[in-house]
């Protein structure tokens, strides 16, 4: 009998545009002992799914209208809130997607941990804490004696996350419901947390359903796969039968959306249109303070018409290095020549004048547009500064950039808040081309977005870097979607180009063993 | 294409499209609209107050003295036999004037000088805010008496005085704001497109900031009115036969037992008005969120 048992489930949300059903009865099997992987994109209902199950949405607006959920011979939506927080954090626990707002800041981790068994078990606060500490050895923190004290700021990002699972893992439950744990990630900690999971539930032999986006992160781990779209559940079956004998077309499209492959080797060499030489950005950390060396000598060119990717993990300098060729962040010493031109003195007009020319793509499309501002005005505002446009052409102008970005016309009025993920991005998109530049830095442009939304947003990037003729550097964590787009790649870390190449040299025969280490770290290699 | 959509496009042309779009939606918000008539009926008649008073406000009946709502005084009397309605129609002058120009004062200095402070950072920022500092430290007694004998009194330093206290407050929310929403992607985008630093903060900080700051401005006009009346009620602001609500509830609270309307009247304008402002704050602060709307 599995260990979680769903059928027939259906949540409704009721909204000001009346009722929404966001899970439409969905059956699906969780056993113990193996990990089952949910997947979908935003809006396909897998989450909503999961958190009705526990009684963590929020009733109105949302109604569980029909199904049974058998856990443990229970039925979870017939107990009441009660009941269920006996149940939750002692036999289902859960791991989030952000491990920096699931924790409490003002709570040493120590304490954070202990309080699940505090509260749920009879135990005293000395065994409560060499509990903790079993666990935090448990999960991979190296020296926990010293660490159980300290607050969640002084964690990095995959260390938070492993606290959050030993925090799950200390009432020793039999399901963990794990929701999009390494999509903040690194690739090489999200490689790193992915092992870890697979590891804690093996030993324990516990249930694991793991909700994610993102096909390649579960390629390896998964034992059952479920793919949800638009609140239905469209294919279920073990690994092996998704990977490779996908039956329904839009499992085949996820599978299709993996990045894979490089980019075709380009034609003629061109001269080079951007030279960087030396570059250092260091910043300072208060007085006497060594200064954080964010880019430490870095030189390399960029020529005309060529899409140069940039790879590195959180800290290597990747994104500095974009900021300050644009000069949105102070250069220390180094030059960067754009046309020949020493970007890094140039002041007034002559600055302005060479911002139109370099534009810049942002990696959250959620932050990078004014929220106050309808894509009318945020598209019309570079053409009438740079006078690209008139007054009485710039609609036209507006116009045929949202053609050129594949947004429908008749958006034009809405504000940023109404459009998706994808759409935002493409908006972004439309600003930074509307200045007519030459060259564009896009700082993790795709990291934000589904895989099918990835994929979209990357051929629409190829294609308008042909149409345009653009020179672009590619900022990335991800090796695989770097390959998929660049002409040539650089692999960075703590400041420093360790390495340079194509995509195919780079992935066939990796030079230095940091490269080696972060192909190791792409989820399912093996679908590449 | 269609023609509607073209029209509209027309129209989004026209610029200040976001004070448009909040006043579509502040008309369907019944409290704010009530807020906002309440306070335009206020100050229609406090403009047109000579001509519509009953009787002149410096008209005395000591025979009558204090009397209560009656016929010919629709709201009483006081003990000098003067018409109620009268004083709290010429109060209300100078009372929503004080609000409003004093707050006007504060807000367009507070805001300028937060959003400069908020935006260039660094030093520019310790030297203007270290200026508030000390001014926040500065008795705002002392500061207002000193202003008071040094160019005597009179109507207009009072509104600046109290103008130039009240920014303090308004420009560290709204450094504070800026100085979150510097750090926004939006900003930097803004920067890499060109645009001057001026227009940056004018055109995306400013709007995104006006939440508190809206918020934060209905809550100073009663505070402002309230502050004119302890001035008053020192001697330090307008005086009879002159009169502001504040002064007028602050007599009346001293004859509260022997003539109950002498307080409820005044005190009703005020609260109406205090109520009106903070009907219309909440509904522009959600008018003015372009997220908060379902078109």
């Amino acid at each position: 009998m599995p260990l979680l048992s769903v059928r027939d489930l259906q949540v409704d949300f009721t909204t000001r545009n009346g009722r929404v059903t966001a899970v439409n009865r969905i059956g699906f099997d969780v056993e113990a002992g193996k990990i089952t992987a949910i997947i979908g994109e935003s809006g396909s209902g897998k989450s909503v799914a999961c958190y009705s199950l526990l009684g963590l949405l929020p009733v109105p607006p949302a109604s569980i209208e029909s199904g049974s959920a058998l856990f443990d011979g229970r039925d979870l939506l017939q107990l009441s809130e009660r009941e269920l927080r006996q149940i939750r954090g002692r036999d289902i626990a859960m791991i989030f997607q952000d491990p920096m707002t699931c924790l409490n800041p003002y709570m040493t981790v120590g304490n954070q941990l202990m309080e699940p068994l505090l509260y749920h078990r009879k135990v005293t606060r000395q065994q409560a804490r060499a509990r903790a500490l079993e666990l935090l050895a448990e999960v991979g923190l190296r020296d926990p004696e010293s660490t159980i004290d300290q607050y969640p700021h002084q964690f990095s990002g995959g260390m938070r996350q492993r606290v959050m699972i030993a925090m799950a893992l200390i009432n020793e439950p039999k399901l963990l419901i794990a929701d999009e744990p390494t999509t903040a990630l690194d690739v090489t900690i999200q490689a790193q947390i992915l092992g870890l999971i697979a590891e804690l539930q093996r030993k324990r032999d516990i249930g694991v359903i793991f909700i994610s986006h993102d096909l390649s992160v579960v390629a390896d781990i998964a034992d059952e796969i479920v793919v949800m779209e638009k609140g239905h559940v469209v294919e279920r079956g073990d690994r092996q039968a998704i990977f490779e004998a996908a039956e329904h077309p839009y499992t085949q499209k996820l599978l299709a959306a993996i990045p894979a492959g490089s980019k075709a080797p380009g034609e003629v060499p061109r001269d080079d249109l951007i030279q960087v030489r030396n570059l250092c950005t260091w910043f300072s950390q208060g007085r006497g303070a060594e200064p954080l060396r964010a880019v430490d000598d870095v030189s390399f060119t960029i020529q005309r018409g060529e899409v140069l990717g940039l790879v590195g993990e959180s800290g290597s300098g990747k994104s500095t290095i974009g900021r300050s060729l644009l000069r949105l962040v102070p250069v220390t010493r180094g030059e960067v020549l754009f046309d020949g031109t020493d970007v890094t003195s140039l002041q007034g007009t002559a600055l302005k004048q060479m911002r139109r020319r370099m534009q810049m793509i942002f990696q959250d499309p959620y932050a990078s547009l004014n929220p106050r501002m309808s894509v009318y005005d945020t598209l019309a505002e570079p053409l009438l500064l740079h006078g690209i446009e008139s007054r009485k052409t710039v609609e036209q102008g507006v116009l045929r950039l949202m053609d050129d970005v594949g947004l429908a016309r008749a958006f034009v009025r809405k504000y940023p808040h109404e459009f998706s993920g994808g759409q935002r991005q493409r908006i972004a998109i439309g600003r930074a081309l509307a200045t007519r530049p030459e060259f564009v830095v896009a700082d993790e442009p795709v990291s934000a977005l589904d895989v099918t939304i990835q994929a979209q947003i990357l051929e629409l990037m190829l294609e308008l870097g042909r149409e345009y003729g653009l020179t672009m550097l590619f900022v990335s964590h991800d090796l695989a979607v770097v390959r998929h787009i660049a002409d040539r790649i650089l692999v960075l870390y703590k400041g420093r180009v360790v390495e340079q190449g194509t995509g195919d040299a780079l992935f066939n025969s990796p030079r230095e063993e940091y490269t080696r280490q972060l192909l190791q770290a792409i989820p399912g290699r093996g679908l590449l | 294409m269609t023609a509607a959509n073209l029209t509209s496009v027309a129209q989004a042309e026209q610029g200040t499209s976001l004070w448009k779009d909040a006043w579509r939606r502040l008309r369907k918000n019944r409290l704010a609209l009530f807020g906002l008539a309440v306070l335009t009926a206020f100050i229609l008649i406090a403009l047109l107050t000579p001509w519509l008073a009953p009787y002149a406000y410096d008209s005395q009946n000591l025979d009558l003295g204090a009397s209560p709502p009656s016929a010919e005084h629709w709201l009483g009397t006081d003990i000098f036999g003067r018409d109620l309605l009268t004083q709290i129609m010429y109060g209300g002058r100078i009372s929503l004037a004080v609000g409003f120009v004093a707050t006007a004062v504060a807000l367009v200095i507070g805001v300028t000088w937060g959003a400069v402070a908020g935006y260039v950072g660094g030093r520019v920022d310790a030297v203007m805010m270290r200026l508030v500092d000390i001014l926040y430290a500065l008795p705002f007694m002392i500061f207002i008496v000193l202003l008071m004998v040094v160019f005597g009194r009179n109507l207009l330093l009072l509104f600046l005085a109290i103008g130039a206290v009240e920014w303090l407050t308004m420009a560290r929310i709204m450094r504070g704001q800026v100085q979150s929403l510097r750090q926004q992607e939006f900003v930097e985008a803004a920067v890499s497109l060109g645009l001057s630093p001026a227009t940056i903060v004018r055109r995306h900080l400013v709007p995104n900031a006006l939440g508190p700051i809206i918020v934060y401005t209905t809550l100073t006009i009663p505070s402002v009115m309230l502050l004119e009346a302890f001035l008053s009620f020192l001697g330090l602001g307008v005086q009879p036969p002159a009169t502001s609500w504040g002064l007028l509830i602050s007599y009346g609270a001293e004859t509260m037992e022997e003539y109950p309307w002498l307080l409820i009247f005044p005190g009703a304008a005020l609260t109406l008005t205090l109520f009106a402002l903070n009907f219309l704050g909440d509904g522009l602060r959600d008018a003015l969120d372009v997220r908060g709307s379902g078109d």
